[in-house]
């Protein structure tokens, strides 16, 4: 996922990622922070609690797209998501890397693969209602999964297309049943999922905020700006993505499990849009509102650092910046030509570029640390190469790239290097720009929108050669580097839901990245050695150029406590204090 | 002693003008400062290489100045408690060491300012030579000529002057900027500096034609140019011999005006990455590089600002003060 549009191992869906832009939530590694853990209020319960109650204020430079939590993929929608709906399994919603995993959420236990990884039969908990105060229905769960396909989410091919009957849904989403694939059982609340292979990640997906449950009555197309009910604690009163959004209580909620969806501390949440970033560093800081959703700006690093120190949080998340080679474009049709800018990137410079040390660190490989198939390595830096890595970057070896040009025979082509038009991204852009010069191409710097740029970057009738992107994990699995990013599945020509950005297809890289996720099924170790072949596999034949790996800042308000954040939905609103 | 030679030698009227301009200590100062900014952005290449040892088009992030002999980084840590951010080196206030002090790419903002001097100037004057040039056309035939040829010409400058410059500007520049200029057999790049000249130039021909098309009609009613075509002298001598010469010192006094319109138009342009492109540098694309160091670096977008005031003012005073001295009922009140 990009930006503030989440992707993730999408991408046989044609939709695109919702409109707007702005960074995400993403699995954070290992806990890197300087935070005291939140407190949890105790089984989830907040009612008593003399921290209850009050109005939590957030701001965002622009809302966040449709309201309907099965289309948008955008992490500033996702943040609010996650306390208004449910699905049968959640990502624990506990402090920093605890939330990596999936537990039971409206069903209620886990439950034990069968037939081979084939099948998952989930049971329902009885007595929970949504907001409008209908009780919750293996009905409604079986037609929110029918509804993944009918409004062609974003991950219905890439999450749920190994679903059997899936492809029926994906041909002809209007008329999907998942016949076979997702069986309910109303008697005995029983939903049954049949896959058509095992798959290590199936829990993970279905924790993935496109698989919440709603009302069987919900219709077939975007809701809009009507947010269909839930089953969290809150309840989205008003959206308006021009104006801003009201949360309340829902009047219907009770703790059913208290890691997967506790009770909220405030008793309203509002979410008012239409600030720049500079200004939202200046609310906050004057305690206009509690949070910003939108990334600090880098100039204003300093004074945070200064004067509001107890105000920021520091989090490691799974999340990179790269550049997207073209495969299927000269010059970067050319391996040597991938090579040579892997060589010749600056990744310090980008580390730079983003806040220093304390905010990003160097990426030498296209799996993020903290992730399992990450192996510290560094082939591409000075005194090493593919076959010889260094432990770590420590410069680049410019006069091995301009040798890898000279061979390649490109020298003097034009390249156009396409990327976000905010602060950071244009002035990693201007950098680069200087170094393909310094390789000798005639190089320029296309700044786009960045709410466009990550669609129009993927789509090949643009024609992009090289272009600088980030990526959020959806959760925390290899693949949703690897596969997603590299995989032949995920490379659609002529679309803007097409992920695979470089547009690389290796059949003896695919081999390896199927082959890793179905061992991870049955040996986990064994599967994340096949995950970290597959990376190595990938940065010989250098489709990306990794650049670093960053971190989220958060700034809070001073009158907001227990700032509680989870690796995938950044701080989570329920659980602060503004009282 | 001849009855000529004892009358006293009447200087001509331009000599007269030069006279009155170097008179007024406003014109002359801002013929000054003019000067010294060209002089100092020709300079530019000079300053870059032998003073400063920089080359100001090079991202320099790693790099480091000595300062007292001690060497700094040129993008330094926040001395912070949460250790976050880099920030460029601010002004040295030392020729050699990054005098301005440095923009977000590590790059030494006085070199800059030099190098996107000698681009806005370039681009500011040659866009209201040109302008000038298309507005006379214009203005000379609508006024000479009259009927339809007026009112055609005439109702094309109130079209183009009813839609607001900067957005006819910008929406001109955006079409231009990605994929450049096809105009038959020539070929203008987009990163050529001759887009902005030529658009901020076709913007501002009807602010520069209507008053050179109002000076011809009252010219053109004028007992000379009368007496003239009475004679049957033949419409193009008319135009070359009676009407240019007469209009030309309205050309003069429009031109830096013009120019000054055209820099600020060039800096707006290129401040939104439509005009200059990088890696090259304008006072507009520098002040859009200290854009996001205004807190911390805030020298980074005052020097080019600065720099576009001191111009702009500049151009103004020495317009007025051609006007003053190119009017000739100004002169002869003067003379009395």
């Amino acid at each position: 996922m990009r930006g503030r549009c989440r992707a993730g191992l999408v991408l046989s869906s044609l939709l695109l990622c919702g409109a707007a832009p702005a960074p995400a939530p993403a699995p954070a590694p290992d806990q890197e922070t300087t935070d005291l853990p939140p407190v949890i209020a105790p089984g989830g319960q907040t009612l008593g609690s003399p921290h209850r109650g009050g109005t939590l204020r957030l701001t965002a430079d622009a809302g966040a797209g449709t309201a309907d939590p099965q289309i948008n993929y955008n992490s500033e929608m996702i943040t609010i998501d996650v306390v208004v709906y449910d699905g049968l399994t959640t990502f624990a919603k506990l402090p920093f890397s605890a939330s990596n995993h999936p537990v039971a959420d409206l069903a209620d236990a886990l439950p034990a693969p069968q037939d081979g990884g084939l099948t998952y039969v989930f049971h329902l908990r009885p007595g929970i209602r949504f907001s409008n105060g209908q009780p919750v229905g293996v009905r409604d769960v079986v037609a929110s999964f029918q509804r993944i396909f009918k409004v062609n989410s974003p991950t219905a091919g890439g999450f749920y297309g190994g679903l059997v009957g899936a492809d029926a849904c994906l041909k002809d989403g209007a008329h999907c049943t998942l016949a076979g694939g997702v069986i309910g059982d109303e008697a005995a609340r029983t939903i049954t999922f049949h896959l058509t292979h095992p798959d290590a990640e199936f829990l993970d997906k279905l924790s993935f905020p496109h698989a919440y449950v709603l009302p069987a009555d919900t219709p077939a197309r975007d809701v809009g700006n009507d947010a269909p009910p839930g089953t969290g604690p809150y309840r989205i009163v008003s959206y308006d993505p021009n104006h801003g959004m009201l949360l309340e209580r829902n009047p219907y909620f009770h703790v059913w499990a208290a890691d997967a969806q506790p009770d909220g501390y405030p008793d309203r949440i509002t979410y008012s849009y239409g600030l720049t970033d500079e200004a939202q560093v200046t609310a906050v800081e004057n305690g206009d509102f509690d949070y910003m959703y939108d990334d600090v700006p880098l100039d204003r690093f300093g004074e945070l650092g200064d004067r509001y120190t107890d105000q920021v949080h520091i989090n490691a998340i799974f999340g990179t910046f790269y550049l997207a080679m073209n495969v299927n474009l000269a010059p970067f049709d050319n391996l040597k030509v991938r090579q040579a800018i892997n060589y010749a990137v600056n990744r310090r410079a980008m580390q730079t570029f983003y806040g220093g040390p304390a905010a990003a660190s160097v990426l030498c490989q296209n799996v993020p640390a903290g992730l399992p198939g990450y192996v510290s390595y560094c082939p591409y830096t000075k005194g090493a190469d593919v076959a010889h890595p260094a432990a770590q970057w420590s410069a680049p070896d410019f006069a091995r790239a301009q040798h890898l040009v000279d061979e390649s025979g490109t020298r003097g082509m034009h390249v156009t290097l396409v990327v976000p038009n905010r602060a950071v991204e244009v002035a990693m852009g201007t950098y680069l720009q200087n170094t393909l010069r310094r390789l000798g191409y005639d190089a320029d710097v296309k700044p786009i929108a960045f709410a466009i740029q990550f669609t129009y970057i993927q789509n090949t009738n643009n024609k992009v050669q090289i272009s600088l992107t980030d990526w959020y994990a959806d959760y925390a699995a290899p693949s949703d580097f690897l596969t997603a990013l590299f995989g032949c599945e995920n490379f659609h020509p002529g679309s803007d839901s097409s992920v695979n950005i470089a547009g690389y297809c290796s059949k003896p890289v695919e081999d390896v990245l199927n082959r890793a996720a179905l061992v991870s099924v049955t040996d986990k170790a064994a599967g994340d050695a096949l995950w970290a072949q597959a990376d190595r596999m990938l940065m010989v034949d250098a489709p990306a150029a990794p650049l670093i790996q960053f971190k989220k800042i958060e700034l809070v308000s001073k009158r907001l406590g227990n700032f509680y954040t989870t690796n995938l939905y950044h701080m989570l609103v329920s659980q602060v204090w503004v009282r | 002693m001849s009855a000529a030679a004892a009358l006293p030698r009447v200087p001509g009227p331009w000599r007269v003008a030069l006279r009155a301009l170097l008179r007024m200590p406003s014109a002359v100062a801002s013929l000054a400062v003019l000067a010294l900014l060209v002089l100092a952005s020709l300079a530019a290449p000079l300053y870059a290489n032998q003073v400063a040892h920089t080359d100001p088009f090079a991202p320099d992030v790693a790099g480091t100045v000595t300062l007292g002999g001690v060497e700094v980084p040129v993008m330094q840590p926040n001395d912070n408690r949460l250790h976050l951010g880099l920030t460029p080196i601010g002004p040295t206030w030392h020729a050699d060491a990054d005098l301005l002090g440095a923009d977000d790419q590590g790059r030494d903002v006085a070199a800059r300012l030099l190098y996107g001097g000698r681009n806005s100037l370039l681009i500011s004057g040659a866009a209201a030579l040109l302008c000038i040039a298309m507005a006379a056309v214009v203005g000379i035939c609508a006024g000479f000529f009259g009927g339809l040829v007026d009112v055609l010409l005439s109702r094309l400058m109130d079209v183009m002057w009813a839609i607001p410059v900067y957005l006819f500007a910008i929406s001109l520049s955006i079409v231009t900027v990605s994929q450049g200029l096809r105009l038959g057999p020539v070929t203008i790049r987009s990163d050529s500096l001759a887009l902005p000249i030529a658009i901020i130039a076709l913007v501002y021909v009807p602010y520069a034609a209507r008053p050179i098309r109002g000076r011809v009609l009252t010219l053109r009613h004028a007992e000379f140019v009368l007496a003239a075509r009475c004679l049957g002298v033949p419409r193009r001598r008319i135009l070359l011999r009676d009407i240019l010469p007469n209009v030309s010192a309205t050309l003069i006094v429009l031109a830096p005006l013009v120019m000054a319109l055209a820099l600020l138009a060039e800096s707006a342009l290129s401040f939104l990455s439509i005009g200059v492109q990088a890696p090259a540098a304008s006072w507009g694309t520098i002040i859009e590089d200290g854009q996001g160091l205004i807190y911390t670096r805030p020298m980074v977008a005052i020097a080019p600002g600065l720099a576009i005031v001191v111009t702009v003012l500049a151009l103004n005073i020495l317009g007025d003060g051609l006007r003053d001295a190119l009017d000739v009922r100004e002169t002869s009140r003067r003379r009395g």
